[in-house]
């Protein structure tokens, strides 16, 4: 699923790294960035509600390419930035954790385990 | 090569700025995307650890062909008990590590899972010394 077709599903606005074509099959929802860094899966969906600085590090660090902020949390201007630099792609969504995982989860995105 | 970072204590916004220049060296080097992601996933938790609980410390970075060694040394309240430390969900972090995301004691596991070897010495009220190994090839 391409971003533009996950910010369609969760009524999201994007930010960060916009031109983004990746396909995404998988999501992983956590606002504990340590069990973030232990995934070792490719073109997989941050799905958070840690809006700051160490959730993009934490995705930089584990080449995640696509972070749903969720609960309405908005991207700070430094976290877009570092976002871009590291060709990361922010979706902000005004829905919950579990609406956006329910929506996701319907549209045949997988979970990890 | 060699490469030298400072950390501040309690400086979150600062944290992982060491790991993320190690990250694009290790790329403009060549190396296996896969090893780059276990020696940056370990660092990166050795620099929220010194953020959490240290006052100051310092990271220091050796590449040569065959491996990357990188210390982190901190100076701060240092480790009582190590191998409680080292086991899962065991933490003594605050309220505000945990706002950030961190603090649910993985730090010190994860950084184990993905060094190819690591030790840590630690003295109460002085500080660590955290020492990660990750071959190249």
């Amino acid at each position: 699923m391409t971003i533009e077709k996950i910010s369609q599903l969760i009524n999201g606005n994007i930010s960060g790294c916009t031109t983004n074509r990746d396909e995404y099959k998988v999501c992983f929802a956590s606002d504990l960035m340590s069990d973030v860094l232990r995934i070792d899966t490719d073109n997989l969906i941050l799905l958070t509600g840690l809006s700051n600085m160490q959730s993009i590090r934490t995705a930089e660090m584990a080449d995640i390419t696509c972070i749903i902020l969720a609960r309405n949390k908005k991207a700070a201007p430094e976290m877009v930035e570092l976002a871009a630099e590291n060709n990361i792609t922010i979706i902000e969504s005004a829905y919950s954790m579990f609406h956006i995982a329910g929506i996701l989860f319907q549209n045949n995105i997988k979970p990890l385990f | 090569m060699k490469l030298e970072f400072a950390i501040s204590g309690g400086d979150f916004s600062r944290a992982g700025i060491a790991s993320s220049e190690v990250k694009k060296m290790l790329k403009k080097i060549n190396v296996e995307p896969k090893i780059i992601k276990r020696v940056v996933v370990a660092l990166y938790e050795a620099e929220v650890n010194v953020c959490a609980h240290a006052y100051k410390g310092n990271i220091f970075v050796e590449i040569d062909g065959t491996k990357i060694k990188i210390d982190i040394i901190d100076k701060g309240p240092g480790i009582e008990n190590i191998d409680e430390a080292m086991k899962e969900g065991y933490s003594t972090a605050s309220d505000a590590v945990r706002e950030m995301g961190f603090g649910a004691g993985m730090g010190l596991s994860n950084m184990k899972k993905n060094a190819d070897e690591m030790s840590l010495e630690s003295k109460v009220d002085e500080g660590t010394k955290v020492t990660i190994i990750n071959y190249l090839k």
